[in-house]
């Protein structure tokens, strides 16, 4: 994957090259970096993405642009595995990318080392993005750390086929009629659904659908001074009790792990008829699922309207080509170029001009039976309420609270109380 | 000897040259020389190795010892003194000590059939083969795989529901194994993944041991009446002792590192939901990077240096005992 980007890099460099003396050469150096000249000297930009970034052709795109620039795409499979070598490469001082994709989950803990990253407020993208978007990545004092990529509106994805095999309505409004209201009612129509199919589960795994209850509260593990509440929390309790209950006890979970090799091979055989879907899970659902037939997307989202992850592009200020980095990242992160990356993975954009595009509005997926995959994401961004407050410990508390749905729902090793005991520990150990 | 030898040779050259006082010095200066010459080139000698072990195994060692000693954040860096606190809070832990239950499970796991089975993969490679050397050359190629690349390859055949080895477990009527929930099968399919690089390397090292062994012994042996297999136990693994010692320490020391293998048996790479196969160093990984608590990775580091000390002194205390046995026969 990596050296075929590569190649495809250097070919389309070297078509660029034969071009120059024509034509090709006329792309803009219109844009002045944080600090230098920009556009004239040979670059090679390497940029760290994970999972779905929907980069592919926009970085060919770009090179055909800037002849000067040559882009390195390192692309790691997990977000996690992102994490851990942006905060390994980040403590050693060297060996960052020249532009880094982070998550909004660890936005917290990066904000407490602004020196690291380049400020990359510009006049020029004031108002570029949702207004929750941007101040995520600002610091106190008012330093931007990072350009919005995607952001995560949810809507259900579900089998159209399974569904009427099931005897449920199976189209696309009706489904969003029955799905619509509270968590209870998305989980009762799961009921119905397994109680009429043969060993089809309702939703993949506990762990993704109590992510997408979460994100619905505004404080669940930390108060806004940092304080931890996330053992005392009722709300917390609650929806981990919820989830559990509908996942082993009503048996609506197919009991798997998000991203494990199981769940990804359990898109090919009919493991589970809906999903949570954010934007992003779109291009995941499609390359997992390559071949199966009956994919569909609602309109709804369980609880109110709710949003999951999105990413940002950082510029590190480790790097040594920090102008032609931002150029870059200022460049893709703009809606034009957005837009193409939601048309190729399903990345849904964070920036205002993008989501009032008619493109955007007008998108359409053949994948999931031609929904119009734009206009419902939309929408759902629109239903998006409460936009949590992730403290410098929210990614550690999540990933325990992952563990301990993981032990009742797929290992069974626990059952929901003494899972939440050893959660407790958990918590207690950071 | 020929150092020693050197020393005794300049007085007598003394003694014949006193009569100028400019040779004097100058013999005074060239005898200097010769004393500095036979003091300190040995030690000059010998320095690479160890300005090389100061400065990547000495100074590591200490510096880990003195960060264990402070808070401190991956990022951020030095925070206070806080002595022996973060060693107390990681005794503490019952993850700490599940971590070393993991660990020391899957080190005998891996070490025990690794080292037996490289004994028999040795003395079939020690028969006359044909095609002798592509045999003994295809054990290595496990040994060249990535240990990542070899990760992935059995994740996918220890997947719970879609791997290989549940397939054919269902397919034959049996229950197919919980390879990522239960403790003990993790540890097995870890084990697994262990042995399958590792051994084929210490087949070579037995090998070459075996190949040292005078052939008449076995040729006594043969006139003896002893068969095949009595050769195999009274000749060939006694003669073996001091390989196999090596070998076992050699496995001790890195069972006890398990990293690689265990941190890719699942995406997540933190050892299962409930720390199933967390080793040590996984433990130490989560602390100072997933926590990003230098302070209490590096008191964590440090005890896995002392459990690593300790075994390795009982190893020694041990493999002497055996020695000498082995002696006296």
């Amino acid at each position: 994957m990596h050296s075929r980007a590569r190649i495809t890099a250097l070919s389309a460099t070297a078509a660029c090259l034969a071009l120059a003396l024509t034509a090709c050469g006329s792309g803009g150096s219109d844009n002045a970096g944080v600090e230098g000249e920009t556009g004239t000297e040979d670059v090679t930009l390497s940029v760290g993405t994970f999972n779905e970034f929907g980069y592919e052709e926009l970085f060919e795109e770009y090179e055909q642009l800037n002849p000067n620039v040559t882009i390195n795409h390192k692309k790691a499979a997990t977000s996690n595995e992102a994490r851990d070598n942006l905060t390994t490469r980040l403590a050693a001082g060297s060996g960052l990318s020249d532009i880094e994709g982070i998550e909004v989950d660890w936005l917290p803990e990066l904000l407490e080392f602004p020196d690291q990253f380049a400020d990359l407020s510009d006049p020029a993208v004031e108002g570029r993005w949702l207004d929750w978007k941007t101040e995520a990545a600002t610091t106190k004092d008012g330093q931007l750390i990072g350009y919005g990529t995607d952001a995560g509106p949810q809507g259900v994805c579900y089998r159209a086929d399974l569904f009427e095999k099931a005897g449920l309505p199976s189209d696309r409004e009706s489904v969003a009629a029955l799905l619509d209201g509270s968590w209870q009612d998305y989980f009762d129509a799961g009921k119905d659904f397994v109680a009429a199919s043969d060993g089809v589960a309702w939703f993949d795994s506990a762990g993704a659908t109590y992510q997408g209850m979460i994100n619905q509260v505004q404080n669940a593990y930390e108060d806004n001074d940092g304080t931890v509440i996330a053992t005392e929390n009722p709300e917390v309790k609650d929806i981990y009790e919820q989830v559990l209950q509908a996942s082993v006890t009503d048996g609506l979970s197919a009991h798997l792990t998000q991203w494990e090799d199981d769940w990804v091979a359990s898109f090919q055989s009919d493991a589970f008829a809906t999903k949570l879907c954010p934007g992003w899970m779109l291009g995941v659902i499609e390359g997992n699922a390559e071949g199966v037939e009956g994919w569909d997307i609602a309109d709804v989202f369980p609880g109110g309207g709710g949003n999951w992850g999105g990413s940002y592009l950082t510029v590190p200020t480790q790097g040594e080509n920090q102008a032609e980095a931002k150029k870059l990242a200022e460049w893709l992160t703009a809606p034009e170029q957005q837009i193409k990356a939601f048309e190729s993975k399903g990345t849904f954009p964070s920036q205002v001009e993008a989501l009032e595009s008619e493109e955007l509005q007008g998108q359409v997926d053949p994948f999931f039976n031609d929904a119009p995959t734009g206009q419902i994401l939309a929408n759902r961004a629109t239903a998006v309420e409460v936009t949590p407050f992730k403290g410098p410990k929210y990614f550690a508390i999540n990933d325990a609270m992952q563990q301990a749905l993981t032990r009742v729902d797929v290992d069974e090793t626990d059952d929901p109380a003494s899972s939440w005991e050893k959660f407790t520990t958990a918590v207690g150990a950071l | 000897m020929a150092v020693t030898d050197r020393v005794q040779s300049p007085p007598p050259n003394t003694n014949r040259r006193t009569s100028r006082d400019t040779s004097v010095k100058r013999l005074a200066f060239s005898q200097k020389v010769s004393k500095w010459d036979v003091k300190l080139s040995p030690y000059l000698y010998i320095s690479p190795f160890f300005l090389l072990f100061a400065i990547t195994g000495l100074f590591p060692l200490l510096y880990t010892a003195w960060v264990s000693l402070h808070s401190w954040n991956l990022i951020g860096g030095q925070g206070e003194f806080t002595a022996l606190e973060n060693y107390e809070f990681v005794l503490a832990q019952p993850f700490f000590w599940n971590a070393v239950g993991n660990t020391f499970s899957i080190f005998l796991l891996s070490s025990v059939p690794q080292v037996v089975l490289a004994i028999a993969i040795a003395a079939v490679l020690d028969a006359n083969l044909r095609a002798r050397t592509f045999w003994r050359m295809g054990v290595l190629v496990p040994f060249v795989v990535a240990p990542v690349a070899v990760g992935l390859i059995f994740n996918n055949l220890f997947a719970d529901q879609a791997g290989l080895f549940n397939e054919l477990l269902t397919g034959i009527g049996l229950d197919p194994v919980r390879w990522h929930s239960d403790s003990l099968a993790s540890h097995a399919a870890i084990a697994t993944m262990v042995n399958f690089r590792w051994t084929g390397y210490n087949a070579l090292i037995f090998l070459a041991a075996m190949q040292a062994i005078p052939r008449d012994v076995y040729e006594a042996a043969t006139i003896d009446g002893a068969g095949r297999l009595r050769q195999f136990f009274s000749v060939t693994v006694p003669m073996l002792r001091p390989t196999i010692i090596f070998v076992v320490i050699t496995a001790t020391i890195g069972g006890l590192q398990i990293f690689d293998e265990a941190r890719v048996f699942d995406q997540a790479g933190l050892g299962g939901a409930d720390r199933q196969w967390q080793t040590l160093t996984m433990y130490i990984w989560e602390l100072g990077w997933g926590q990003r608590n230098f302070g209490r990775a590096s008191a964590v580091a440090w005890l896995l240096f002392l459990i690593i000390v300790v075994i390795a002194m009982a190893n020694f205390l041990i493999t002497r005992r055996i020695a000498n046995q082995g002696g006296r026969r």
